[in-house]
């Protein structure tokens, strides 16, 4: 019966589709945990006030704590008490809570546990506010009053939609303040800069004459003098802007009753959490989601946005592709078309496709020693000397990042378009060989077009690969923190040199090397969706190009 | 098994083809062939007249499609193929090593067994061989289309979807477009390599109707397998076996009253 079973073929089929579940199982599970997480993140949660009762062998102690539930969890008493948190006789299980506290900069931590039997009288206190700051952290505290120039202009109810208001203003004149600082003074900055290279260019020409260089260095002090007049001008309306910034502030009272006063310069944006509604929530959601994907990060990449990450990526990948196609494009052709098939052209395709096997890291060891050092090296020896030491091309940037990644995916290319070519009935190059085309032009005008769906498919893969590469990535030019855009209002506007951020890269930093794991864990799910998103959207382009062109080449070999 | 006789279509009491008041464009002299090892042809040595139609006839594998593409030069892109012996065209030998091979094919247009348009638009398609020209002119190429179109029958279907993909025509319209696109370059020789062996009877009919029609302008030589076709479309025919040239007569001879046995079996359906 068994055997016959067997016999039957049945049990593989079993198999198959149970393995094959169990993977769509995995990846399912996978995208709604991170879905769930990374999107769950920018929702505003209740504000819990509670009162925290210990206690200690000198009596009971109690405080208020204010704050958001991160996690619930129930944990063995046996690892709490060697904790040293006292817990009743008996109990084999608590309940524990992890609150996000903020205020670090008055009690040293955000985040703390409280077992579930020392807390009571949970509330949900409506005058409770929770401001996201510029430094330190969140705050949790209660509204007192608004001051204008240290006079108190609006108290009590009214307070917080004076702080509404004024939060806009104060968020404007920083908003100022930013772009006098990246934009114009980084300007004059950089011209002065440009100015001092432009000095060492002179000393180090062998050219010019002694006279001339004299000359020459008085026009570049006369111009730095300039800038430097023009700077000064710049700062001192930097101040003027920075001390209307500091007007208005807040004066808040902590849950355990400090009173403390925090200028509007510094704050965020504010919420009243316990009084939002649904719709006030969806807002509120939209706006920091929105922050996140078009803002700088802040505080070490655990708040703010990941612009420049995204930027980063989508950047490194798109002049990826650009490299990589024509190259893995050219080389598929002449290994199928023109190369003699020899031993000789089978050890070539036998060494590309292990190339697609070697560990990324190796690829990044390489991109350093040899696109970084040696390429860029010598380049800034040819065409930036007047930078030296300081590094141009010399160092880790996108442009080596792109080729390391190039280099990277150059197989999958070769192989995909290679077979693309290799499927191109007979037929159809007879066809246009009979009609008096030359290989070549048999090639370019028959041949190449209707393998482009194939090549597509190298594109596609390759893309898919290199966006998700962190590994090599951090040796030949993904920073933690990239001050700067690779592209910008400034010539040449697309800086190739400079340093990236990258989605995996800041994943990575998040989650691992921030100072503060616990404010860092919602954004590494948030940024995974992201890159999963990314990646996502990037191959629905390639693929919708592909069906395109599949439908304009459309053969009956398809 | 037949009795292969080596003085193929040169029996005794029997007078010999005569092609003397024809007009010769394609000359073979001595040829023979060679795949590595194989012997596909053996000392082939025939004329072909000038706007007719003359067929080749034979079994599987007797070499009547290699001996086809002797005459464009495809045969060279089968890397151990080896040629002896002359191939002329109007009196020039073709596999002199100064001629160019591209401008031979322009004068020697071949169709294929199975119908192979490009994936372009059936204009593209009919356009290609003129674009490689260097013809740039709309105009001329509009002309040239519409006239190889109209003269391969498949205008009245085609004109309204000029641009649409070729691949969309059923097969025998493909096959009849892969005909107007041979013709659009002007050539003198049309090789018919089995042209209707991927064809339904209707399409077939028309293809053949087509054939008969273009002799006036094209000399045609056609491979089938159909003995029945090359009887209703050929004026000569020629019947090989084993890469030889067995029988090569007037059709109407050759099928009445054949000169060899293998000849005679093979049309009767004796063979094999």
């Amino acid at each position: 019966m068994i055997r016959r079973w067997f016999k039957s073929g049945d049990p593989w089929i079993w198999l198959i589709g149970g393995a094959v579940s169990i993977s769509v199982i995995m990846v399912i599970g996978l995208l709604l945990m991170i879905g769930v997480r990374g999107l769950g993140h920018f929702w505003q949660p209740p504000i819990i006030g509670a009162t925290v009762t210990i206690e200690t062998s000198s009596g009971t102690q109690s405080r208020d704590i204010l704050g958001t539930i991160r996690t619930v969890e129930t944990v063995s008493a046996q690892s709490v008490r060697e904790a040293g948190v006292a817990v009743p006789e008996g109990q084999n299980f608590v309940d524990r809570y992890l609150f996000k506290l903020g205020n670090r900069d008055l009690t040293g931590q955000d985040f703390e546990w409280f077992v579930a039997d020392n807390l009571s009288e949970f509330r949900r206190p409506e005058d409770a506010i929770q401001l996201q700051r510029r430094e330190w952290g969140d705050f949790f505290g209660y509204l007192e009053a608004v001051t204008q120039d240290g006079q108190i202009v609006a108290e009590g109810e009214a307070a917080f939609d004076a702080l509404k208001e004024r939060l806009k203003r104060a968020n404007d004149i920083m908003r100022e303040i930013y772009e006098i600082e990246r934009f114009e003074i980084g300007g004059v900055n950089k011209k002065i800069e440009q100015q001092r290279l432009e000095r060492r260019r002179v000393e180090l020409s062998n050219t010019l004459s002694e006279e001339e260089k004299q000359i020459r260095y008085a026009e570049i002090e006369q111009a730095v003098a300039e800038f430097n007049a023009e700077y000064q001008v710049l700062f001192s309306e930097l101040r003027e802007v920075r001390e209307r910034s500091e007007r208005d502030a807040l004066i808040a009272r902590t849950a355990d009753g400090r009173s403390v006063t925090i200028p509007l310069a510094q704050v965020v944006r504010a919420t009243r959490a316990n009084t939002m509604g649904v719709g006030d929530k969806l807002r509120e959601y939209g706006s920091r989601f929105w922050e996140f994907l078009s803002e700088y990060p802040r505080e070490a990449n655990t708040e703010g946005g990941i612009l420049p990450a995204i930027f980063g990526t989508v950047m490194m990948v798109m002049i990826m592709s650009i490299v990589v196609s024509p190259f893995g494009v050219l080389a598929a052709i002449y290994l199928r078309e023109y190369a003699h098939q020899g031993p000789v052209t089978r050890m070539v395709r036998i060494s590309v496709n292990n190339l697609a096997g070697v560990p990324s890291i190796v690829f990044g060891v390489f991109g350093l020693g040899f696109f970084v050092y040696f390429l860029g090296g010598n380049i800034d020896q040819l065409f930036y000397p007047e930078a030296l030491p300081a590094p141009t091309f010399g160092s880790p940037g996108l442009i080596w990042a792109s080729l390391t990644l190039a280099l990277l995916t150059l197989p999958v290319v070769i192989v995909s378009t290679e077979e693309g070519l290799t499927r191109i009935p007979k037929a159809m190059r007879e066809g246009s060989l009979a009609l008096g085309a030359t290989k070549s032009e048999t090639l370019w005008k028959v041949i190449v077009p209707v393998s482009t769906p194939a090549m597509m498919t190298g594109l596609i893969l390759a893309v898919a690969r290199a966006a998700g590469e962190v590994a090599p990535l951090m040796l030949v030019g993904v920073v933690k923190l990239a001050p700067n855009l690779p592209v910008d209002g400034e010539f040449p506007y697309l800086h190739l040199e400079r340093r990236i951020m990258h989605l995996g890269f800041h994943i990575y930093d998040v989650g691992f090397q921030s100072p503060n794991v616990e404010a860092g864990r919602p954004l590494v799910y948030a940024t995974a969706l992201v890159l999963v998103a990314l990646i996502l959207i990037l191959n629905l382009t390639a693929i919708a190009i592909r069906n395109r062109l599949r439908e304009r080449y459309k053969s009956e070999s398809d | 098994m037949v009795n292969v006789n080596q003085n193929a279509g040169l029996d005794a009491d029997r007078p010999r083809l005569n092609l003397n008041h024809e007009k010769i464009t394609l000359e073979t002299n001595g040829l023979n062939l060679y795949y590595g090892d194989t012997h596909a042809l053996k000392n082939i040595s025939m004329q072909i007249p000038s706007q007719r139609v003359t067929a080749f006839i034979g079994p599987s594998g007797c070499g009547k499609s290699t001996l086809l593409r002797c005459f464009n030069r495809m045969n060279d892109l089968v890397d151990s193929c080896r040629i002896e012996g002359e191939v002329k065209i109007d009196g020039e030998d073709i596999y002199n090593a100064s001629v160019d091979v591209p401008e031979l094919r322009r004068k020697v247009g071949m169709v294929f067994q199975k119908p192979n348009p490009f994936p372009k638009s059936i204009y593209d398609n009919i356009a290609y061989g003129l674009r490689l020209q260097g013809v740039k002119s709309k105009r001329t190429l509009d002309e040239v289309v519409e006239r190889s179109l109209k003269r391969a029958a498949l205008w009245d279907e085609v004109k309204d979807r000029l641009d649409d993909n070729a691949f969309g025509l059923s097969g025998g319209q493909q096959q009849r477009l892969v005909i107007a696109r041979a013709i659009a370059i002007e050539p003198e020789v049309i090789l018919l390599d089995e042209p209707c062996s991927a064809l339904d009877p209707i399409s077939t009919a028309k293809v053949e109707e087509l054939i008969i029609d273009l002799k006036e302008s094209y000399t045609i030589v056609i491979v089938t397998h159909n003995m029945q076709q090359a009887a209703r479309v050929s004026d000569f025919t020629a019947y090989m076996y084993l890469g030889e040239l067995i029988e090569y007569d007037d059709t109407a001879k050759l099928f009445t009253n054949p000169g060899e046995k293998a000849t005679e079996d093979y049309i009767t359906g004796r063979y094999g």
